[in-house]
């Protein structure tokens, strides 16, 4: 349970009047107002592009707000910079960390704390103190290579209470999480605000939120939408906040069984040549015309290995070549133009520079997958159906772009998703492969994908979602799965696990029963 | 900073037009004030360096001839650039091209037929594409940057013209001058006009733009060649073959920098000498990045480069100038032209900060 509401006091600990930024053709935050009193965990809600990023990039001093005032207990301040932020009592922890992989952790907070650190040896036991009272467990001497992203999470949170902290800002903290993890850092947060240390949470999980938060800010479109108690709101009416509209958000898709398999993994090991990579090790995959299979796991657990090896961007040898098939045929040794002849389409993690190219158009882009769709004749390009194509998918999948022309950067995540999507489904594929489909997608953007993702199961195509977003996985697959350390459980039908279940697995707690158990040293 | 510059989001169609026309003018602006500090009359000599050249037939013919091997390596070079791979070795393709070339119309200097030119010239592009075969070789076989490689090849093959020109081919009968025989009546290009030295290597050149123009902007390979230089994963994602791209874009770069060096030796010159070239293969580099890799902006970007030769030649000549204050002129152009493209992605902003700072306290470090 949340501790109870700060009573609101006079002088808050931080309060916005009317901050507004504007970027080059879009007004990132237009007239924010926020208060965060002492101990009082406080949510920043929005979808993505709403303006989260670019608030609290203001109040910790990396970008200057354009108008409005800040004040910070009572008195006014403008920020030049983190470093003065720090100086103020302001921590935060970034989506993606800035950790020195080769260094220790000890070393990675002195580099961070810089002269305030003191003496090396004195340190060590410093964020043992730290780690420990906020039930944290970190090891100092440890190399951050070798530690977890939930564990480089606890080095960066730890690194922010090393100094007096009076407002700690998390970005979105737990989508590198596992459920278990996400727990025990609630746990931590709560007791922070427990000693008067304020906390700005930004996230798009609602069900976290009104678990953690005492009060929200819900942004839309640079504006503020509204300020909620979470505890007292339910999911529509948040959404609803967020998005605007959302009575289609929460649709309950029936989940199919599937008919003929036509994906089938089998035994499939992988050496990765990078030492902080991840190996595969003996995995084991069936995906069946007609339905979706989702895999979880947290990021770096072999996720983007095991999809290079789907996509024919890693290649096996010859002699493994039936390691993955599709309805009988080998392909394991086929490059991606091959694989796609025999009916596969791919959605990799990244958009811009994997999936389409930034500076292309969108046309080019839809031409970038699809040449094998008659688009090319004699060599030379058909550009009349290429733009048609483009358009085509503009128009079926509802992308907000300025037309078939518009280079691909110039695209929203989701708009830019979408797109990506409708030009892999407008394929007809027998079987699509999407990685992290909605990752970083706003909410409305994410419902016309799982539509259209759905809609391609029905129609008898098979689908495999390799994502980290339990949620989503539990809502739209049928079967589900989780990898760990490169290990794959293995797959039972969404309908008869838990949320814990697959977060165990994910955690790399599931039986193997086809594989022999390791010989007792 | 009072002055900064805005990303636009996207490219300014005005200012793709107005940026080339903007460098004209600062260009000549600055010259002008340059002109003056030394004591000369500005408008006279930028008459000398711009407009004297080419203000009659054989002034233009002039510029035609030294914008041909300009414009075909440029060509060449768009299409590797397009990839990415940075083929600085134009030079050296086209002095390969030259000596094999050479080669040939030694051995065939009593034939009469027409057949001769043909192999002539087709042993030169073969010559340039091979020597830039060596570069895609060691990139795709050893991952070697293309850059160091193609740039030590630059030498090699202008040591191995300079080995042959005194030694194999030298001309038995050239009073051991450092040059070939002449060539045959038949291994030669045929003049397009009675006056001036304009050869049917024009043609080719022609040819070459359009073949080109239509690779990059119409064909597959050209898209596939384009993705792979903007975003190696994206092409390795759908499967396009990088060594074989790799292979393609040196080979045509090389084999139309081979086709360059053959025409200077069968056409204006007449036979292998050591000063084939005077660095057209380099003046392509800029030539090429100066059309912005596009073939209709290289064909003026060729004739751009030829006039500024050939006015740094009129300007030492009739004024006396010396070369390094043509050289500066042309720096200057060069730098104004490809400064102005900047405005093409960024917009300049003034700012004037001291107008709109707010009021604000600034709180010192350990004030609360």
């Amino acid at each position: 349970m949340p501790n109870p509401i700060p009573i609101p006091t006079p002088m808050p600990r931080l309060q916005l009047h009317g901050i507004s930024k504007r970027y080059p053709g879009c007004l990132a935050n237009d007239g924010i107002d926020l208060c965060i009193q002492p101990g009082e965990i406080h949510a920043l809600l929005g979808e993505n592009g709403a303006g989260k990023s670019t608030l609290m990039k203001i109040i910790y001093g990396v970008t200057h707000a354009d108008s409005g005032d800040m004040h910070w207990q009572g008195q006014r301040v403008s920020l030049r910079n983190p470093a003065q932020a720090r100086s103020l009592g302001i921590g935060m922890v970034f989506q993606h960390f800035s950790l020195f992989e080769t260094l220790t952790v000890a070393q990675n907070i002195a580099l961070a704390m810089g002269a305030t650190a003191g003496a090396p040896q004195a340190l060590a036991p410093k964020i043992r103190e730290v780690a420990q009272r906020y039930g944290l467990v970190l090891e100092p001497q440890r190399l951050v290579h070798s530690l977890s992203i939930g564990e480089r999470q606890r080095v960066e949170i730890v690194r922010c209470l090393m100094q007096d902290i009076r407002l700690l800002i998390l970005d979105e903290p737990t989508s590198v999480l596992t459920p278990q993890e996400a727990d025990e850092l609630f746990v931590t947060l709560r007791r922070l605000a427990s000693e008067g240390c304020s906390i700005l949470f930004i996230s798009h999980k609602l069900a976290e939120v009104r678990a953690l938060c005492h009060s929200a800010t819900v942004l839309r479109g640079g504006r503020v939408a509204g300020h909620c108690r979470p505890a007292e709101c339910s999911d529509q009416q948040l959404a609803q906040l967020m998005v605007g509209d959302a009575a289609q958000w929460l649709v309950d898709y029936p989940k199919a069984s599937g008919g003929a398999t036509f994906l089938t993994v089998s035994g499939l090991s992988w050496a990765n040549p990078d030492p902080f990579g991840c190996s595969l090790h003996d995995i084991d995959l069936q995906v069946r015309s007609g339905e979706v299979v989702g895999i979880a796991g947290v990021a770096g657990n072999g996720q983007d290995e095991l999809l290079a090896l789907l996509s024919g961007e890693q290649r096996l040898p010859r002699q493994d070549a039936s390691r993955i098939a599709f309805a009988d045929q080998a392909v394991a040794d086929l490059p991606p133009d091959a694989r796609r002849r025999l009916g596969q389409a791919f959605v990799p993690a990244e958009r811009l520079g994997h999936a389409a190219v930034p500076e292309l158009s969108l046309a080019d882009n839809a031409l970038l997958t699809a040449f094998q769709q008659g688009l090319v004749s004699h060599g030379l390009i058909q550009r009349a159906k290429v733009v048609a194509l483009a358009e085509t998918i503009i128009q079926r999948f509802a992308v907000k772009a300025a037309g078939a022309q518009a280079p691909a950067r110039s695209l929203s995540g989701g708009n830019l998703q979408k797109f990506i999507l409708g030009r892999e489904i407008l394929q007809q594929p027998r079987l699509l492969v999407a990685a992290h489909p909605t990752w970083g997608v706003d909410v409305g953007a994410a419902a016309t994908i799982h539509r259209a993702l759905i809609t391609l199961r029905d129609a008898g195509a098979a689908i495999l979602v390799i994502s980290e977003d339990l949620d989503e996985l539990l809502h739209i697959s049928d079967r589900l799965a989780a990898l760990c350390g490169g290990r794959l459980s293995a797959q039972q039908p969404t309908a008869s696990t838990t949320l814990s279940e697959v977060g165990a697995w994910m955690a790399g707690q599931f039986d193997r029963p086809h594989s022999p158990a390791p010989a007792l040293a | 900073m009072l002055l900064s510059l805005e990303p636009r989001g996207q490219h300014s169609r005005l200012m793709l037009w107005c940026s080339p026309l903007l460098a004209a003018a600062l260009t000549l602006a600055c010259g002008s004030l340059l002109f003056i500090a030394l004591g000369h009359d500005p408008l006279l000599t930028l008459h000398t360096l711009l407009i004297a050249p080419i203000s009659d037939g054989y002034g233009v013919s002039e510029l035609l001839v030294k914008a041909l091997p300009i414009l075909l390596c440029a060509l060449g070079l768009a299409v590797a650039y397009q990839a990415r791979i940075w083929n600085i070795g134009a030079e050296g393709q086209l002095l390969l091209g030259a000596l094999a070339g050479s080669a040939a119309a030694v051995h065939l200097i009593d034939w009469q037929s027409r057949w001769a030119l043909v192999l002539v010239l087709g042993t030169g592009t073969l010559a340039g594409a091979l020597w830039a075969g060596l570069t895609a070789w060691l990139r795709t076989r050893f991952n070697a940057n293309e850059i160091l490689t193609s740039i030590m090849l630059n030498y090699i093959a202008l040591n191995l013209l300079l080995f042959c020109v005194h030694g194999p081919l030298k001309d038995p009968a050239g009073f051991n001058f450092p040059e070939s025989a002449m060539f045959g009546e038949a291994s030669r290009l045929p003049l397009l006009t009675a006056e001036g030295r304009v050869h049917a290597g024009v043609y080719f050149a022609l040819l070459a733009l359009v073949a080109v123009w239509v690779l990059l902007q119409k064909s597959f390979i050209g898209f596939q060649i384009k993705v792979l230089g903007l975003d190696k994963r994206a092409a390795a994602f759908v499967g396009f073959r990088h060594k074989r791209l790799v292979w393609l874009a040196l080979l045509i770069s090389g084999g139309l920098a081979g086709l360059a060096g053959v025409c200077e030796v069968s056409g204006p010159i007449g036979q292998l000498v050591p000063q084939v070239s005077p660095g057209y293969g380099y003046a392509a580099i800029t030539v090429a990045f100066l059309g912005r890799l596009n073939p209709i902006g290289i064909l003026f970007a060729s004739l751009l480069m030829a006039l500024l030769y050939l006015g740094g030649e009129s300007a030492q000549m009739s004024m006396n100038l010396p070369p390094a204050i043509t050289q500066l002129f042309q720096g200057m152009m060069l730098f104004f032209l490809l400064a102005c493209d900047v405005l093409i992605l960024y917009r300049p902003r003034l700012n004037l900060r001291w107008a709109r700072r707010a009021p604000a306290t600034h709180v010192q470090a350990g004030a609360l």
